[in-house]
């Protein structure tokens, strides 16, 4: 038993920020780091809401159907247990959010209001306008900075994670970082990590994802022995705008709120998703909408134009509706277009929005499937004392997640991530503390060499050049339609970048606040995950959620219900398969 | 027609202590784009207009769609973010500097902190007993909601603070940011309950008496927050408390 445990969290969005609101919760301080200050981390763009089946409207909603059509949605892939507890605590949760002052949209009897969202025919899903991720962070953000404030919680933002501190036993006991201002590399040691770093789309380039979101914690876990699971399930969201820059978000929500989809056909316009799925319209789930979107732009050649675009449209909605519902997006449409979605149809395209998988964890469940709380087990990586939530694990969603349920996993995550790590402290023999201080010097002189021989780089490349090759490449060959091929051909271009990044120049010899340094870091790390879903994806010969291959257009059980793990080698991924947990809920066909 | 290129000119600045310098950069035009897209094709070819080598601009950024605050920086003139500044709507070429109100880090990006601080003295969050499942909140009015949302999209990105002649990097006004949080969480049932300590946090240095009354902030804010409203309710607010303390009610 450790007399005073020392946590650490990394990452300050929404599962980060629960994890560390429960460790303090408990008396026990927690140093918590973020790449940016941690109110500006990427869940403020979550946009549509948070799902719970709070049965408000009276259509017969329950958390039982909310996790039915949450493992539907996932084509069967998601663990049971996790996902069931995940359902089970949303109305909780939301109640819980509600209290820490989130204003969500009320009905007019002053209740909380629940919109539709995709895969359910239910109202299910609680929204404060359309930016409901950034009102669940600033909620979060701020019971925190009362820990903050209390003396309970450490602040370190503008520091990057570099690696995980592993004693003699592999047994995580602190984690290496870097402060990107005075660029001073320090080891931290601690009795549980919690990774709670987010998704990693930036590596697809061009994508919904914050800057910050290139997965390189995840990646640099992977690289120290964490299993990477299921990493070839990338969710592709249906609409989002088109940009230079990146893909902005187009919410669900647009489509809940009455929002069409149609391209013109012989002059008129023609709703392709109603007409095919005629009970779900255009809240098919994620995956089914791309698919369609794609076969319409990409086969019949009838995007908008001629080009790979879609008319969303609101238009027929009126203003003050759209306004009061739909308010953050609108206005973000309007500010990056220029045009007014009250009054036109929004043009649209499919866009790299969210990783289904990450860095395995594990939980605990009872003899009936119920998720058993305060267990050690509980989101804990294969590196004991290393744990992970949010969109960096893998857990709950399966081949494809359900719109509104990111924000209630990251949540969720949080909630059991906290106090398991909590109790994993309480059965350690011995503190942090008494790990020999030469433990930490190494791992910290290895990050300190590693960043000195990035200074030290003298070729001709440019990383900011490679990364936008890379993108290219990862978006081109996999992401919606994947061709073992093209699959092939990407891990070869991936593995010919490798050999570019080492002769790049990172012009700049500053020894503060320099960000070649850190993004050329973060560039190795976004190739040698890459290279885990592309590889991943080459593998899985089959079709499910978002893996689609039209070579093997079906789901096949027998071979491939099997969650893949990827475990690091000097000569690229090792992959396994392991049972996915489907003791609650027999896998039927998926149909919509 | 629009130019086959993008002039752009960045205030450049190694570090707080060294000297600013201007540097000018050419690089091509593609239609949509934004400040923030400009200054990522400088970084894939850090060379200026006249040829010379030098480091990638260093710069904030995050979420690229207006919802983080990230990227905040004052462009031809005028503070603002980043990423929905469209190329096509600025003059050329454009001028990018640093905040001027906050400690300046390097180039492009500044410490915001004292905003985050000023969160933590006014107590800036509603004092829950704690995360186990005590049942649903408060009913809401929405018409309340509609405000609370209103105030409740401050992204903290520094703006209204630029603007205001009451801030400056010595001063200790805490700005209209951290002021409209306290009518926020004041108007919120279960935060209305703790509204005194909030509003004597404001009433010492630094806080809303120090306010000049300039209403620069509610036209810089970019998410159309009612910032002078919020300062003139909160005054009101404050006033009614100090009466009450006065009087012993």
């Amino acid at each position: 038993m450790v007399a005073q445990p020392k946590t650490v969290v990394v990452g300050g969005g929404l599962a980060g920020l629960m994890a560390v609101i429960k460790i303090a919760e408990a008396g026990i301080p927690c140093q918590l780091f973020s790449f940016v200050p941690v109110k500006r981390s990427h869940s403020v763009c979550a946009q549509g809401g948070i799902n719970a089946s709070v049965n408000t409207k009276g259509e017969g909603d329950s958390p039982q159907i909310h996790f039915y059509e949450t493992v539907k949605g996932g084509d069967f892939l998601a663990n049971q247990p996790p996902a069931k507890g995940m359902c089970e605590a949303a109305p909780g949760i939301v109640y819980l959010l509600d209290r820490m002052g989130v204003p969500f949209n009320r009905t007019p009897e002053g209740l909380l209001d629940f919109r539709g969202f995709g895969g359910t025919l239910f109202s299910r899903t609680a929204f404060a306008g359309a930016t409901t991720g950034q009102q669940l962070l600033y909620a979060l953000d701020e019971q925190v900075r009362r820990f903050e404030a209390e003396g309970l919680v450490e602040k370190f933002e503008y520091w990057e994670f570099l690696s995980v501190v592993r004693d003699g036993d592999g047994v995580c006991r602190g984690i290496v970082a870097q402060d990107l201002r005075t660029m001073e590399i320090r080891a931290f040691p601690a009795d549980a990590v919690c990774l709670a770093t987010g998704g990693n789309g930036v590596l697809f380039g061009k994508s919904t994802l914050s800057m910050v979101c290139t997965g390189s914690a995840a990646s640099a876990a992977y690289q120290q022995g964490a299993i990477y699971a299921n990493g070839e399930f990338i969710q592709v969201h249906p609409t989002a705008i088109p940009g230079e820059d990146k893909l902005r978000l187009m919410s669900e929500s647009a489509r809940a709120e009455g929002g069409r989809v149609w391209v013109p056909r012989d002059g008129k316009p023609w709703y392709f998703l109603e007409e095919k799925y005629p009970k779900y319209k255009n809240l098919v789930p994620r995956d089914i909408a791309t698919r369609e979107i794609y076969h319409v732009c990409r086969v019949l050649k009838l995007g908008v134009d001629g080009q790979d675009v879609v008319y969303l449209d609101l238009s027929h909605i009126p203003a003050e509706t759209l306004d009061r519902k739909l308010g953050g997006i609108l206005e973000i449409y309007e500010k990056f277009v220029g045009d007014d979605p009250r009054k036109v149809p929004m043009k649209v395209f499919p866009g790299v929005h969210y990783s289904m998988g990450g860095l395995w964890i594990d939980y605990e469940a009872d003899g009936s499937g119920a998720i058993v709380a305060g267990s050690p087990r509980n989101h804990q990586t294969n590196i004991p004392g290393l744990f992970a939530a949010g969109e960096v694990d893998y857990e709950y969603h399966g081949a494809n997640r359900l719109g509104a349920n990111s924000l209630l996993s990251c949540f969720y995550g949080g909630m059991l991530a906290g106090p398991a790590m909590v109790n994993y402290t309480k059965g350690l023999e011995r503190s942090c503390e008494a790990v020999a201080p030469s433990v930490f010097e190494a791992e910290r002189k290895r990050e300190a060499e590693a960043c000195n021989r990035i200074y030290a780089l003298g070729g001709t490349e440019n990383p900011f050049v490679i990364h936008k090759e890379l993108g290219e490449v990862m978006t081109d060959n996999v992401t919606v339609v994947r061709y073992n091929d093209k699959l092939q051909a990407t891990d070869n271009a991936i593995l010919a970048f490798m050999d570019r990044w080492k002769r790049i120049d990172i012009n700049d010899a500053a020894k503060w606040a320099n960000q070649a340094v850190s993004f050329t870091r973060q560039l190795w790390n976004m190739l040698e995950v890459a290279r885990v879903i592309t590889l991943g994806a080459l593998r899985r010969d089959e079709s499910r959620g978002a893996h689609y291959k039209p070579d093997f257009p079906e789901r096949n059980d027998a071979q491939w219900l099997k969650t893949t793990l990827a475990t690091w080698t000097p000569s690229g991924p090792e992959f396994r398969y392991a049972p996915v947990d489907i003791s609650l809920l027999k896998p039927e066909a998926r149909k919509y | 027609m629009a130019a086959s290129t993008i002039e752009l000119k960045i205030k450049r600045q190694d570090g707080p202590d060294a000297p600013p310098r201007w540097e000018e950069f050419s690089i091509p035009y593609r239609p949509k784009m934004n400040v923030i897209s400009a200054l990522m094709e400088v970084r894939r070819l850090p060379v200026t207009k006249d040829g010379k080598r030098t480091t990638p601009p260093v710069w904030d950024a995050n979420c690229l769609e207006e919802v983080c605050g990230a990227c905040t920086m004052i462009i031809n003139g005028k503070v603002r973010q980043a990423c929905s500044a469209l190329i096509d709507q600025l003059t050329q070429p454009i001028a990018l500097e640093p905040m001027t109100k906050f400690p300046l880090v390097r180039d492009l990006t500044v410490d915001r902190q004292r905003m985050f601080d000023a969160l933590k003295r006014v107590h800036a969050w509603i004092p829950i007993d704690g995360t186990y499942n005590l049942g649903p909140g408060p009913r809401v009015d929405p018409n309340v909601q509609g405000v609370a949302y209103s105030l409740a999209r401050c992204m903290t990105c520094g703006c209204c603070l630029e603007v205001c002649p009451q801030v400056t990097p010595t001063s200790a006004f805490v700005g209209a940011a951290a002021i409209s949080q306290v009518r926020l969480f004041n108007l919120h049932p279960t935060g209305g309950m703790h509204a005194g300590e909030r509003l004597e946090a404001l009433m010492g240095e630094g806080g809303i008496v120090d306010c000049g009354n300039a209403q620069n902030c509610v036209h810089a804010c970019p998410k159309e927050i009612p910032l002078t409203e919020s300062i003139a309710a909160v005054g009101r607010q404050t006033t009614g408390h100090v009466l009450r303390r006065l009087f012993g009610r």
